[in-house]
Formats: C-alpha cells, sequence, structure tokens
C-alpha cells in the first residue's frame, strides 16, 4: 500500500525507533508486515508498551515475539476536530484500542480502517492492518486494524 | 508522633489574574504569576517578603528560583515541583507546600500555575515535528495528539463498563455553566449552556462533544499556605487542610493505554487515603470541586471519591443534584475549568477556600468541608479536603 492510499493524510508525525534502541525491532518487524509485543524470556509473559525489563518479575532478558490469540476492540474514539494541519479538512476517522486477551490483555492502539462512520462496539474481533509508508524519509509502516 | 498533615497547614491567601481566553493576555506569563501571587499576598493580608517558598505543578514554566529574584525574597526555602504533565499536581502543590510547612521546612510557601498559551502554543492542538520516537510513535501517528483524543477511549470504557449515560456527562456541564453566570471572573459569564445547545454542539472526538472539555486560558492563580497558627493572625477565616493524598494506581505509567485498571480517574485509592487522614467519610463533604478536563473525567472521580456509585450514578450526578445552593453535591461552584478558566485547576481550589471563607458567588450554605481534586485519568493524580477551622 502507498503512501496516497494512506487512512489519515500524509504529514503528521511519522514514527521512528527511539535513540535508546529500546523498540527498534517492533518498527523492523512492523516494515516486514509482521506484528510483536515484548515476552519476556524468564517468566514468558507479555507486556506492551515496550519496557527495558519485565514488569512481573523483572528480568531484563525481554524479546519481541508475535503475540497469540484474537485481538478485540477494547474501546475506542472518533476524533472529528482537527489539531493538526494536515487533519484540518479531513474529517473524522476512528482509533481503536485493541486488546490481545491471550497475549496478557495488552493493548495496542491503532486505525480502525474503513468506513470512517461505521457504528463501532467494544468486543468486537480485529485484525492487523499494515500500511508503508515506504516512500517517506525515512520509510516507515503502521500497524492498523479492520474487522476481522 | 501521627504521620499527618490534618490540621497542621492552613490557606491564608487566595489570588489570581483576570481570566482571559487564550492567547488574549496583555502580559507575558512571568508577569501572570507575579500578580497571582502579589494577589494572593494582599487577600491574606502579608507582606510578600513573608514568602519563603513555592510550590508548582505540570513543568511551570515559572521557577519559584526566579520569583523569589523577581520579589527578592530575603529567603527560599522551599523549591518544589510535581511530577506529571497534566493538571494532576493542582492538589498535589498545595499538599507539598502544606507538608514543607507542616514539617517545618518553610513557614509561607505559595502553590501557583501560570499559562499563557498565546505565548508558548495551546494544549489543543497536535506538535508539529516531522518525526516522533518513544512512547508516542505508537499514538501520534494515528491522530491520538490533544489531551481530548488521549482521555476519550477511558471515557468510552467507562460508559461501556458501568452504563454510564451521556445525559449524566451533560449534567455535568450544564452545572458548571450554570454556576458561571453567577461569577463575574469567569469567561463563559453571559454565556448560558442548556440542553439542547449541548447536544446539538460539534463533536470534537467521540464520546465528547464540545462543551464536554475544558477551556483553553491564559491567566495564573496562587494560594498561600501557613501555619495554623500563623493564619490565625490574619484577617480572613481560616481554612485547614484535613487530609490529603497524591499518586497513582498500579502501573498507571504503563505507555500506549496499557494501565490495567484503565477506565478510572486514578483515585481509588488515593480517595481512602485522603478521607482517613481527615478522618472524615464521603457522607461529610458539603460542597465538591472536581477537575474537569472532560466530563467523564469528572464521573469516574465523584464516584472514586465515594460521592455516588456506579450503579447510582446516572441518578445521583443530575443537574438539580449539582447546583448551589440546594444540590445535594454541588459542584464546580465557580464554574470550573468548562466555564470559569482553564487554570489548571488551581482556580477550583480558590474556589474552594471561598466556599469555606462564605465568599462564593454560589455559595452553599453552612458548607464546612469541600473536597478538590486534579487531574482524573492521568498518570499522576491528586485530591485534598479544606475544612473550616470549626472541623478540627
Amino acid at each position: 500500500m502507498s503512501t496516497s492510499s494512506s487512512y489519515l493524510p500524509p504529514g503528521l508525525p511519522a514514527p521512528v525507533p527511539a535513540r535508546d534502541g529500546l523498540d527498534a525491532p517492533y518498527w523492523e518487524a512492523a516494515s516486514q508486515h509482521r506484528l510483536v509485543a515484548q515476552r519476556c524470556r524468564s517468566c514468558r509473559r507479555w507486556q506492551w508498551g515496550p519496557e527495558w525489563l519485565c514488569h512481573r518479575c523483572h528480568s531484563f532478558e525481554v524479546a519481541f515475539e508475535a503475540p497469540p490469540g484474537p485481538a478485540v476492540i477494547y474501546s475506542w474514539e472518533r476524533p472529528w476536530h482537527p489539531v493538526h494541519p494536515v487533519l484540518a479538512t479531513h474529517g473524522p476517522y476512528i482509533v481503536a484500542l485493541v486488546e490481545l486477551p491471550e497475549a496478557d490483555g495488552i493493548r495496542m492502539v491503532g486505525n480502525l480502517v474503513g468506513d470512517p462512520t461505521v457504528a463501532v462496539s467494544v468486543g468486537a474481533e480485529v485484525v492487523p492492518h499494515f500500511e508503508d509508508h515506504l516512500d517517506d524519509d525515512p520509510p516507515f509502516t503502521l500497524v492498523h486494524w479492520r474487522f476481522a | 508522633m501521627e504521620r499527618t498533615i490534618r490540621g497542621r497547614a492552613s490557606i491564608a491567601g487566595i489570588g489570581e489574574t483576570t481570566y482571559y481566553h487564550r492567547g488574549e493576555s496583555p502580559d507575558p506569563e512571568f508577569v501572570l504569576v507575579v500578580k497571582a501571587v502579589l494577589d494572593a499576598c494582599a487577600d491574606a493580608g502579608i507582606e510578600p517578603h513573608e514568602v519563603d517558598g513555592f510550590a508548582s505543578y505540570s513543568n511551570d514554566r515559572n521557577t519559584g528560583a526566579r520569583l523569589a529574584a523577581a520579589l527578592d525574597l530575603p529567603e527560599l526555602r522551599f523549591c518544589n515541583m510535581f511530577w506529571g504533565g497534566g493538571g494532576g499536581g493542582a492538589a498535589g502543590a498545595v499538599t507539598n507546600a502544606a507538608m514543607a510547612v507542616a514539617c517545618g521546612l518553610a513557614d509561607c510557601v505559595v502553590a501557583y500555575r501560570g499559562l499563557a498559551q498565546g505565548q508558548f502554543g495551546r494544549f489543543g492542538q497536535g506538535g508539529r515535528s516531522s518525526t516522533i520516537s518513544g512512547e508516542y510513535a505508537y499514538t501520534v501517528p494515528y491522530g491520538v495528539m490533544s489531551p481530548a483524543q488521549v482521555y476519550a477511549m477511558r471515557t468510552t470504557r467507562l460508559m461501556h463498563e458501568h452504563g454510564i449515560d451521556r445525559s449524566t456527562l451533560r449534567a455535568v456541564a450544564l452545572a458548571c455553566y450554570h454556576h458561571a453566570q453567577n461569577n463575574p471572573r469567569a469567561v463563559m459569564c453571559g454565556r448560558p449552556l442548556d440542553e439542547a445547545t449541548y447536544d446539538e454542539a460539534r463533536w470534537i472526538v467521540e464520546p465528547f462533544r464540545l462543551y464536554d472539555c475544558c477551556l483553553e486560558n491564559d491567566g495564573a492563580a496562587a494560594m498561600i499556605v501557613v501555619s495554623p497558627e500563623r493564619a490565625r493572625e490574619l484577617a480572613k477565616p481560616t481554612v485547614v487542610v484535613l487530609g490529603a493524598a497524591e499518586g497513582s494506581p498500579r502501573r498507571a505509567g504503563a505507555t500506549v493505554h496499557n494501565q490495567p485498571d484503565y477506565a478510572t480517574s486514578s483515585f481509588k485509592d488515593s480517595a481512602r487515603r485522603m478521607y482517613d487522614m481527615a478522618g472524615l467519610k464521603p457522607r461529610d463533604v458539603d460542597v465538591v470541586q472536581s477537575y474537569e478536563n472532560f466530563t467523564g473525567g469528572v464521573v469516574m472521580s465523584l464516584i472514586e471519591h465515594g460521592l455516588c456509585t456506579y450503579e447510582d450514578a446516572n441518578d445521583v450526578l443530575t443537574f438539580d443534584n449539582l447546583v448551589a445552593p440546594d444540590g445535594r453535591l454541588p459542584l464546580n461552584t465557580s464554574g470550573g475549568n468548562l466555564a470559569e478558566c482553564y487554570m489548571h485547576g488551581l482556580g477550583l481550589h480558590l474556589e474552594g477556600v471561598r466556599q469555606l471563607r462564605g465568599e462564593s458567588t454560589n455559595p452553599v450554605p453552612g458548607a464546612e468541608v469541600c473536597l478538590v481534586n486534579a487531574g482524573p485519568m492521568v498518570e499522576n493524580a491528586s485530591t485534598i479536603l479544606y475544612g473550616t477551622e470549626a472541623t478540627l
């Protein structure tokens, strides 16, 4: 998918890996259209967002792996009022807070692609939707969601 | 020795500038803060040189050291910043000032906040950088940038989990605007709000319409904290700190909306600690000033402070119950952040003091205990109970 068909118009701040190196594997995986989250090598539990250590067992051996199971909408919002110039004439869009119940209930944020006026219900199942911005400098890939 | 600040610190003075629409202050932010501090000193009836400490929050740009230099204070004994980027530190700044006084670090500490959004940029707009990294890389590129966009999903979840009605959010907004009509300081004085106007207002971000959201303003507010003994020497009626608590629940600072208890104002634990310190119960609260970033956060706060329950919130939080003088739970009697001024919540504390002095423009008859909280849903929040001298 090219930038011209992106869900939100081009020109919003582009994500880049943190300079401290914490989350580079996430963005690398996204560019390969793989969804990953953090999993502790010691206690094998999942966590998100990225941390330097497992918040449960305090092991610093934390890897990025593909989380199991379904993804469901935990909450959502529909912004209308533009707070950035590139959104000034865009109209509403949907943000989904997605829960992965089988990955210790970690949550991820993305846009719910498709009709921005659709009725959204908590609990609906969704799947990742990768949106490449390969012509940008630096290139990046966003991880959206769409109804399963 | 009992570990408490109950009855060990008093509010001697309150001060504020004119409250302006955002970008309309004729003064730079630093000047606004100095004027509010001097106004608070005048209200207290003390010489500015008596001030020996400052406490603020949200990384206020006007540091205590600069204020002390500008005012040529003989000595700065306490200079304090409450962590947390939102308005969650308003009660915390007052509490930290009270702790300094109670513990003998300083004698006269000013809690303050100043904002000139025309000079420094708006809260309600996203950043303009070309790239973003760290935790915000997981939200900003998806159009989650303004505070309303950051906190709307918590309210969606509150409404889903607990069946909170839109009419309950509306009652909060209507009560604030109602009170602002009697308050000449209020930016929205002369601009009443009715149900139809609320219902027909444009969406900001579902589930928030325009009037669910706080204002953006310029101005400054300040509050002077001294020992109860010093306060009794001054002209104004004494207002004491009865109980206070700060902090946040487990992993409130988890990024990308991963706080385990999501649809919370963050007051479930701290409100209990505050009541315990005060030796009071929710039923003892006569009037409440509850920080409105957004109406949904107020509903969470009132529930988590025990003033109603998830089950009866839709029945208890009605316009009639929320307005002075006769409501069961008079709320935000100055108009609050929604309709008086968004002074990052410190204005709510000034109004709490006014209620207990009998100076409010929407007085609650016989009010002895006022609850004032700060910053629902933010990663670090604070809450405080003020009382009249008679409550000690």
